[in-house]
């Protein structure tokens, strides 16, 4: 019992110089954690989102472009596909579905995807798992001015089965640019938790045919959606459209796509990394300078252990498990910053693309962090801990008679 | 019980030379006995208690108690035996302030081979009139009442040596006459020697055996 109440007076004793720094190292180790988790997970989440296709094809132009904008629903279009060339590849029998998209309208922010009744029917987003509509909705009529709103933009703009809207044009929101056309909703989306639930999806022939769009290009589609039949197929489609043809861009495999993009800003996650690890420095160092300044203070209790019997490595031993202990509680602490601060990041990382990352996932960083930062606290209590282990008795007790 | 033999020490001056404190040629205490040591402040009777304790190396000379030599061992033998054997009572007590009472006399008997014993802790505070105080802290508690705090400390380990520095310089007749009456009165109870070093003269009439710390110690002042 000695060590621990010696430890717990000493805490208690500088109980605010001990929150101020288990503060610090919660601040720290949260942060870690965060940046590691969402750095992981966001790999992991966006390069395993795939809404449910193999391949994406679209005009000539970037891969990761036609990707971003067809899957995840956040670049503008490279470009146009004739009506012509999507039948032609739809035709092709190592092509399972095709599913046409057009995109160029918003409501209020959120895209309006025109697309076929298909995607909602026909299409397994993940296995086993098809998009569902809640209860009292339907799947918009090819023909007909209707809309199904994905879950998350119709929770963020209120819109619910019979409501009414017009479109804007182009992919970000400006009042001025209102169509004329007047659509209805006919269903809402149950969550999927892919960039699905944050489009509203209208007939192809509606956004192609909207008020104010070219006549001329109405047959056009901005990119089509591709399941295959075969993972061979993808490369034979690769080597025809994208190094034999000139026309078209064959994006596939969709992860490796995605993976280039984490690749690109790999130097942002470097930096993230780095200032983490800065943070977890500082904050060891103030545990170091926190139990070193109340030093001065405590000699005196030390002294009088010692003359009952503490041996030297004792008192060291107690300033070492001390500095051990802030390092416990701080990172304890630290699950919670982790969780508010992963909590944000998610929530921001699905409203801007609807990937979701898991709160409640594990991974060995969320126990080697605590761990290494109570080892490096516990570092940081060495030089208090020798300062306390030289600590001279009869002078410090009492002047000498 | 406690042999001293040609024990010295001495300490450098700010000039850069050495003054020597202590030069006890010979002193014993037999088990149980209650001496009193007179001295004036600056007389070198704390250097003595403190290299009879151990908390202070002597620069020669031997410290014997209870038959271990104190001045043979190594600090960390020197820490035990004091744990094992000692009992110290300092003249500004040298409570642990952020500890309670009970505490206090805890990390008394801690450090020894018994270890903590919460119910003989708690017993020594009733015998000391304290058993209504565990939980206050030194702060909480009278000159008087703290001074009985260390008194229960330094004897919960069942000491075979007390030493005790000037126990009643910071308390008033009253108090101080009821503190020295218990500390003889429980290292009686205990079978303790009692080595009490004191320049109070009503305090020193109180001991049967007295001696000057001036006859003992060899050192002259200049």
């Amino acid at each position: 019992m000695t060590l621990p109440l010696i430890i717990y007076r000493s805490l208690r004793q500088h109980a605010l110089s001990t929150l101020i720094t288990a503060g610090s190292i919660a601040l720290a180790c949260g942060l870690l954690m965060c940046v590691w988790m969402v750095k992981t997970q966001s790999q992991t989440a966006f390069t395993q989102t795939t809404t449910g296709f193999d391949a994406v094809l679209g005009a000539r132009g970037s891969k990761l472009q036609l990707v971003l904008n067809a899957i995840f629903h956040l670049e503008a279009s490279p470009g146009n596909l004739s009506a012509a060339d999507f039948e032609s590849v739809k035709r092709m029998p190592m092509i399972k579905t095709a599913i046409p998209i057009a995109v160029g309208d918003n409501l209020r922010g959120y895209r309006l995807v025109g697309t076929v009744p298909e995607l909602f029917t026909g299409v397994e987003y993940a296995p086993g798992k098809k998009f569902a509509l809640r209860s009292g909705g339907k799947i918009f009529s090819p023909e007909a001015k209707e809309a199904v709103a994905g879950s998350f933009a119709a929770e963020r703009l209120g819109l619910k089965v019979g409501d009414k809207f017009r479109p804007f044009h182009g992919l970000a929101f400006d009042p001025s640019n209102e169509h004329a056309d007047d659509f209805v909703i006919t269903g809402i989306l149950e969550p999927s938790n892919t960039p699905v639930d944050r489009v509203i999806w209208i007939p192809l022939r509606g956004l192609q045919t909207m008020s104010g769009h070219d006549a001329k290009l109405a047959t056009d589609v901005s990119a089509v959606l591709l399941q295959l039949r075969a993972p061979t197929a993808g490369f034979m489609l690769d080597t025809m459209i994208n190094k034999q043809g000139n026309k078209m861009t064959f994006a596939y495999p969709l992860g490796a796509i995605i993976a280039e993009l984490f690749g690109k800003i790999s130097w942002f996650d470097q930096v993230l990394t780095l200032v983490a690890y800065l943070v977890a420095l500082v904050a060891a160092a103030s545990v170091l300078t926190s139990i070193y300044n109340s030093m001065s203070a405590r000699r005196r209790d030390l002294a009088i252990l010692r003359a009952l019997g503490a041996r030297r490595r004792t008192i060291f031993g107690a300033v070492l498990a001390e500095a051990a202990c802030i390092g416990v509680l701080g990172a304890a602490a630290g699950f919670v910053v982790y969780f508010g601060l992963f909590a944000g990041v998610a929530s921001l990382v699905r409203a801007q693309t609807g990937v979701v990352l898991n709160l409640t996932a594990v991974h060995p960083v969320l126990w080697l962090c605590p761990l290494a930062m109570t080892l490096l606290c516990a570092l940081g209590g060495i030089v208090p801990a020798l300062k306390a282990y030289r600590t001279p008795v009869a002078e410090t007790l009492a002047p000498v008679s | 019980m406690l042999a001293v033999h040609d024990l010295r020490k001495s300490f450098l001056t700010p000039e850069g030379g050495r003054v020597e404190i202590v030069h006890v040629t010979e002193f014993a205490l037999a088990p149980g006995e209650q001496l009193a040591l007179r001295g004036e402040s600056g007389s070198g009777k704390t250097t003595f208690l403190n290299l009879i304790a151990g908390i202070l190396a002597a620069d020669s000379g031997r410290v014997a108690i209870d038959g271990a030599e104190m001045t043979a061992l190594g600090e960390s033998q020197r820490d035990r035996l004091r744990a094992e054997k000692l009992g110290y009572i300092f003249q500004t007590f040298n409570l642990l302030q952020g500890y309670t009472v009970l505490e206090n006399v805890l990390l008394g008997m801690s450090f020894g081979p018994r270890g903590a014993d919460r119910a003989h802790a708690r017993e020594m505070l009733e015998r000391v009139g304290l058993g209504h105080r565990l939980d206050h802290f030194p702060r909480q508690l009278s000159t008087g009442q703290q001074q009985r705090v260390a008194v229960a400390r330094a004897l919960a380990n069942r000491p075979k040596l007390v030493l005790a520095d000037e126990p009643t310089g910071n308390l008033d007749h009253r108090h101080g006459h009821e503190a020295l009456a218990l500390i003889r009165e429980v290292c009686r109870e205990q079978n303790a020697a009692l080595l009490l070093v004191s320049h109070d003269e009503e305090v020193l009439a109180e001991f049967e055996l007295r001696k000057d710390f001036a006859a003992i110690n060899r050192v002259t002042k200049a």
